[in-house]
């Protein structure tokens, strides 16, 4: 299929990404909500879904859902409702999965992405609503049987759905990536995407430009990654103009993504027979959430990537790059903030983006794991500052000398290495002195216009200060007594 | 309401129910008076009434965010029909 005919094609896409919430307990029961436990380690009478038993809400899951509406300028439902969603599946052993329907916690609302053409675009959320997670199947080639772990069964997640506003793979990934940044700030959820606290249904479609009618869509269920997301979406793209160019019709059908081949496949699964009958959940009670709530939950509330981002390019002048470094976690934005108390700001960002994230990048460790306290790193960038030590020094000597040390003060362990700048003191002056003395016949040749000799000078002043001496002020004072010289 | 025989096997399938051929007759037409009784509900005007969707007055009834262990994975599988170590085992539910 050539370009010029998929571009007679508008690509449509709306994205439900599911978030298990950080909680300690389960949505409905008190077993723990935690990934990687033996299997059935945690569960209940209520997740086994034993007769008469009733579920119980729980508050913080309530919670997160809220902070996660007020982030997106949701409006919180003042009175939200559970609706049961009925199937048969052995992963949820009631027969139903607890969920919302009518009346989701959070309606409307929208998450800014920003593009790499730097354009920046609202993708707008239709609602966002309170669900529990299934078990976890397993299904084995071998046998007749499947197995069952419902540590997972009954996690709370929230399930963001947006509606169809997307229009190329680059959105939706964008979209899914801040989507993950923000959950991440707001403690809402880990986003771990590989261990499916994160999971993302597409919904595509394609249409022929100014059809005010969307095309048949097709869903794909539980992409694990922002690329294999795209990747479905490019895959879909093309595999739906070529159906339609054809002359064939598409049918709304579920279908899943393989990795392996970058291709989706549909389910043999008959879709018609579908029919969750949702009706009101009997066995929870409405929840109303007022004004008072609202601002509680308001006052918990961080700084966001957006608000920070605006700060750190506007307020304080950082480069667009390094801004989107630093509030790529919370983590980072935390220590930033606190180093920059006592430091100036670009230069604390120049180190963080420089040698603090090699040194995380080398040992594969997140920055929580960094051993040099804010308060230390800003101690150092102010030696650096005061030209006390060289930046190269402090670079290469000190900063590893600091991650290995990192309850020794700057200062002490600068002294102890030897590194303490000799600046424009007497002691430069008479090194640079001994130098030209040492060495009469490449001061004439110098003299005569071989000017490169001046890295041979400069070089035996800095061995001499055993690396101490800044080399730009060593370069320049060098230069100057030469230039005396008669 | 008359429900005939599509909806009757609709139904049956949903809940998981076979049907004996012999049994359709009746169960149309019991359902079918079910169905007829209740549509007098709809000479009701109910524009305008928000649904009942609780019968309890009660509303925010929570649970704090507390973890516990109430059964240990040795009960919870004690009714399992049948096991593999740790895991409860079904029919295969993929095809």
């Amino acid at each position: 299929m050539t370009d010029d005919i998929k571009a007679q094609y508008e690509l449509v896409i709306g994205l439900e990404v599911h978030a298990q919430l950080l909680t300690e307990s389960k949505i409905f029961a008190s077993d723990a909500n935690h990934f990687g436990s033996p299997p059935n380690h945690n569960i209940s009478v209520i997740t086994l879904g034993h007769p008469g038993t009733l579920p119980k809400l729980n508050q913080k899951a309530v919670d997160l859902a809220i902070r996660f509406g007020l982030a997106t300028n949701s409006t919180i439902s003042p009175r939200t409702v559970f609706d049961r969603k009925n199937y048969f599946y052995p992963d949820l052993p009631k027969g139903y999965q607890i969920s919302q329907d009518k009346k989701p916690i959070c309606v409307g609302g929208e998450i800014w992405v920003k593009l790499k053409d730097g354009t920046e675009k609202a993708i707008p959320l239709h609602h966002t609503h309170l669900e529990e997670d299934a078990g976890k199947s397993i299904h084995d080639d071998q046998s007749t049987d499947t197995l069952l772990d419902y540590n997972r069964a009954g996690t709370p997640l929230i399930e963001i759905v947006t509606d169809p506003a997307m229009r190329s793979a680059e959105e939706a990934g964008a979209y899914l990536t801040e989507i993950r940044k923000l959950v991440r700030y707001l403690d809402i959820c880990d986003g771990n995407m590989e261990e499916g606290s994160l999971r993302c249904d597409a919904n595509i479609s394609v249409r022929k430009w100014g059809d005010p009618v969307l095309g048949t869509k097709v869903e794909i269920k539980n992409m694990n990654s922002v690329r294999f997301l795209q990747k479905a979406i490019e895959f879909e793209y093309d595999r739906q103009v070529s159906v339609l160019e054809e002359g064939g019709t598409l049918i709304q059908e579920t279908r899943m993504f393989d990795p392996e081949t970058g291709r989706t496949y549909g389910m043999r699964v008959k879709e018609s027979m579908n029919d969750y009958r949702y009706f009101p959940e009997p066995d929870l009670v409405p929840i109303l959430i007022d004004e008072e709530k609202l601002a509680a939950e308001r006052a918990k509330m961080p700084a966001l990537p957006r608000q920070l981002m605006q700060k750190y390019e506007g307020e304080l002048g950082l480069s667009h790059a390094d801004a989107l470094l630093l509030t790529e976690s919370k983590a980072t934005v935390a220590y930033f903030e606190e180093a920059i108390a006592q430091a100036a700001p670009k230069t604390v960002a120049n180190w963080l983006t420089g040698p603090v994230r090699t040194w995380m990048n080398e040992s594969k460790k997140e920055l929580s794991a960094f051993p040099v306290s804010p308060g230390v790193l800003a101690a150092l960038i102010r030696l650096v500052d005061e030209n006390k030590v060289s930046h190269s020094a402090a670079a290469q000597k000190l900063f590893p000398a600091l991650v290995e040390r990192p309850d020794v003060a700057p200062l002490a362990l600068a002294e102890e290495l030897q590194l303490i700048q000799q600046g424009n003191s007497d002691v430069l002056q008479a090194l640079i002195d001994e130098v030209l003395a040492a060495w009469p016949d490449k001061v004439k040749e110098y003299k005569k216009g071989k000017k490169g000799l001046i890295g041979l000078f400069v070089g035996e002043v800095m061995k001499k200060s055993k690396g101490q001496a800044d080399p730009k002020v060593t370069n320049q004072l060098v230069a100057r007594s030469l230039d005396n010289l008669s | 309401m008359q429900v005939d025989k599509d909806t009757l096997q609709k139904i049956a399938q949903l809940a998981r129910l076979e049907i004996q051929p012999g049994e359709e007759e009746s169960l149309k037409a019991t359902l079918s008076s079910v169905l007829t009784w209740m549509e007098q509900l709809n000479e009701l005007d109910t524009s305008g009434i928000e649904p009942l969707t609780h019968m309890s007055v009660e509303v925010n009834a929570f649970r704090p965010d507390v973890a516990k262990q109430t059964l240990t994975t040795e009960q919870g599988l004690l009714n399992a029909p049948k096991r593999d170590e740790q895991f409860f085992r079904v029919p295969k539910v993929l095809e």
